[in-house]
């Protein structure tokens, strides 16, 4: 069973009178342990599949079937559970918390949680993920003590304490330099490949695309490839995938 | 979410900004200051007045002769003296109301210790019961006794204020003082009790048997307060006047004789010795009106006065007095209040006002924290509570102020002050609902954000 399965999703949006459609019935497959890439210029609706697949948005029309459920007939407060469990988020300018530590920082998204961790558990927590991004040594320091490429590890940290199934990265190395970049990519690969998590990458730079398994190209609100595993490809292994890349 | 959890969030989203924080809950910390001293001051008099009313008495009423009347004039209130000393022994034993009752006799006149002399306020006959009656106390020596008063002992018991003035420094019990040239043995000094509530010093007291001041003291002249100018233009009389004082009535006769004419002329018993005013104490404050019924009832039935007949003696309720004051207090304590609750309200706006800046500027944190799970009433919580935190640290803050106002106006301005904790806790609610009421719709509007738009703002 695959893990996203979109039947022709149509987003519009309404500016007063004005309908403006962003999305022309979308419709896509992403399996479990898939490295997908998004590609579109601006204003291709990407960021508005994104924020449909991240669960941020509702679309207006069509199925969207996130690990087996029917997101679009969630509520907001449903949804909300939903990204709090199986998805992370890592946005382009960071959005960590000004004046926080990276550690509280990483620990926030566990406030949220249902299953009531202690707060000792919710730092060691914290600190473990801090641990996995190469920051055990930066927890107490704040955002603006910490290189750009540090505060993205901080987000990914931040997206992977909740253990989520799915990883969203919108422009991820969008504010990043090229060497930073390639770092923040090698380690969403790894993720992928240790840890199976799926991971969608939002960009406009095929530079960064092509470090994905699969790549998805947008134009004007509609697919043009990519938008099915081809029959009997198997999913790349990561780790070969990885030395492959280098 | 804890609530440990909530509050730890709260607490840290506020140190992000301690300046901005801090000016924010001034004015509740003004306002919940101003309650608090308020409080503690209105408290501070309205208890002072309360002891004051105590220090008088608790429970007393006032037995005064009433009016004399003659062919449908009236003399008004005083003008004669119709209660006798019976009268006031019949309360204390038939009327079970009244715990305890003591007369009193009035007298103003020179006291003279060696050189120095001292007209005292009250110079009042009394029987040792009005210790208890009137709520006072012996400091030092001993109060006299039921057996001076059946003697006519020379025996008094003076207050601070006179033993002040006539004998400075020196020891007074044991010492003699000569009042209309009586010899008057002090056996005791009472305790300092102060100012009444109509700011009459209370030591300027001097404290005798009734039997005492009635045949001994007043037995002359009762407007005659320098004893020097009345021995010198009457040296004649006084001297009569004073060879009698100065005799013991003894045991047995306490009353003067009747003469055989005096029989022969009245037929009812006369009442020889008439007292100015009967003290008497209820057994409580309920049992004031079961007081009042059974004084009346019995004093009409001694002094047969006829159903229809107006009284000879009126009975006044000191708690009249007490309530009257005690409201006025009350009634400024209210007002002031108020306007400290208005200083609280504007304070509240001004949490208001900062919530909802804080609220814009902390968009894309809203934004972020709905993407990573929180729901609508988690950001709606989580500015709630930041609210309430402010107020409550402000509360806290003004209660510290308050009450460190109130102490600084109790050690300047020597205000009676009490601390209250109802005032307290009065005062951390208000704080707290203020937060809920001013804090929610700036939070409300935080948890209607889109989190796209949310984490797009810049």
């Amino acid at each position: 069973m695959e893990l996203i399965e979109l039947h022709n999703i149509c987003k519009t949006y309404y500016l007063g009178d004005v309908s403006v459609p962003v999305l022309n019935g979308v419709s896509l497959n992403v399996a479990k342990g898939e490295f997908v890439a998004l590609m579109g210029a601006s204003g291709s609706g990407k960021s508005t599949l994104m924020n449909l697949l991240g669960c941020l948005d509702r679309a207006t029309s069509g199925e969207y079937w996130l690990d087996g459920q029917e997101v679009s007939r969630l509520s907001l407060d449903q949804r909300a559970i939903l990204r709090n469990r199986k998805l992370g988020f890592v946005f382009q300018n960071f959005n960590l918390l000004p004046r926080t530590s990276a550690q509280d920082n990483v620990a926030m998204p566990l406030a949220y949680t249902a299953d009531h961790l202690s707060d000792r558990e919710a730092r060691q927590r914290a600190a473990q993920m801090l641990g996995r991004v190469g920051l055990q040594d930066r927890m107490d320091h704040e955002p603006s003590q910490l290189s750009g490429g540090q505060q993205q590890r901080v987000a990914i940290a931040r997206a992977l304490v909740n253990r989520p199934q799915i990883l969203f990265a919108d422009e991820p190395t969008g504010n990043l330099d090229s060497r930073t970049s390639e770092e923040i990519l090698a380690m969403f690969q790894q993720l992928n490949a240790d840890e199976g998590i799926t991971l969608i990458l939002v960009t406009h730079d095929a530079q960064v695309a092509r470090h994905a398994r699969r790549v998805i190209h947008i134009h004007d609100g509609a697919i043009v490839d990519g938008a099915f595993l081809e029959c009997g490809e198997p999913i790349a292994p990561a780790a070969a995938l990885a030395s492959g890349v280098k | 979410m804890t609530v440990y959890r909530i509050f730890k969030t709260a607490f840290k989203a506020l140190r992000r900004n301690p300046m901005r924080a801090l000016l924010t809950t001034l004015g509740i910390v003004i306002g919940v200051g101003a309650v608090i001293a308020m409080m503690e001051i209105g408290t501070g008099s309205s208890e002072a007045v309360q002891s004051a009313i105590s220090s008088m008495g608790a429970n007393v009423l006032m037995i005064v002769p009433g009016t004399a009347a003659s062919g449908g004039i009236s003399f008004g209130a005083g003008s004669v003296t119709t209660l006798t000393p019976e009268d006031c022994e019949a309360i204390m034993k038939e009327c079970p109301a009244v715990r305890i009752a003591s007369p009193e006799v009035r007298a103003r006149t020179q006291v003279v210790y060696k050189q120095r002399n001292w007209v005292p306020f009250w110079m009042t006959g009394t029987s040792p019961a009005n210790l208890e009656v009137a709520n006072r106390a012996i400091a030092e020596g001993e109060f006299f006794t039921e057996r001076d008063v059946l003697n006519a002992n020379k025996v008094c018991v003076l207050g601070q204020t006179i033993v002040r003035e006539l004998f400075q420094d020196e020891p007074a019990v044991g010492k003699e003082i000569r009042i209309k040239n009586v010899t008057f043995r002090v056996v005791g000094v009472l305790a300092a009790k102060g100012a009444n509530m109509m700011g009459m010093d209370q030591d300027d007291i001097l404290l005798a048997p009734w039997t005492t001041i009635k045949y001994r003291v007043t037995g002359s002249s009762l407007t005659n307060t320098n004893q020097s100018t009345s021995s010198s233009s009457s040296s004649s009389t006084s001297d009569s006047v004073n060879t009698l004082s100065n005799l013991y009535p003894g045991q047995t006769s306490l009353y003067p004789e009747k003469s055989a004419t005096q029989t022969a002329d009245n037929p009812l018993p006369v009442r020889f010795a008439n007292i100015d005013r009967i003290m008497a104490a209820a057994g409580s404050t309920a049992e004031i009106p079961a007081a009042i019924q059974q004084i009346t009832d019995l004093l009409k039935e001694r002094h047969r006065i006829r159903p229809g007949e107006p009284d000879d003696f009126s009975i006044r309720d000191m708690t009249e007095m007490t309530k009257t004051l005690a409201s006025t207090t009350t009634l400024m304590t209210n007002l002031l209040l108020c306007v400290a609750m208005i200083s609280l309200v504007v304070g509240g706006v001004g949490i208001m006002n900062i919530m909802l800046v804080s609220v814009t500027e902390r968009t894309r944190e809203i934004g972020l924290r709905m993407a990573v799970g929180a729901r609508p009433r988690d950001i709606l919580r989580q500015f709630l509570v930041e609210a309430v935190v402010l107020c409550l640290v402000g509360g806290a803050m003004g209660i510290l102020f308050g009450h460190g106002g109130s102490q600084l106006v109790h050690l300047i301005l020597r205000w009676p002050v009490a601390t209250s904790p109802a005032a307290i806790a009065a005062a951390v609610l208000v704080a707290a609902s203020v937060g809920i009421v001013f804090g929610f719709y700036p939070a409300w509007r935080a948890s209607r954000l889109d989190p796209i738009e949310a984490l797009r703002y810049e």
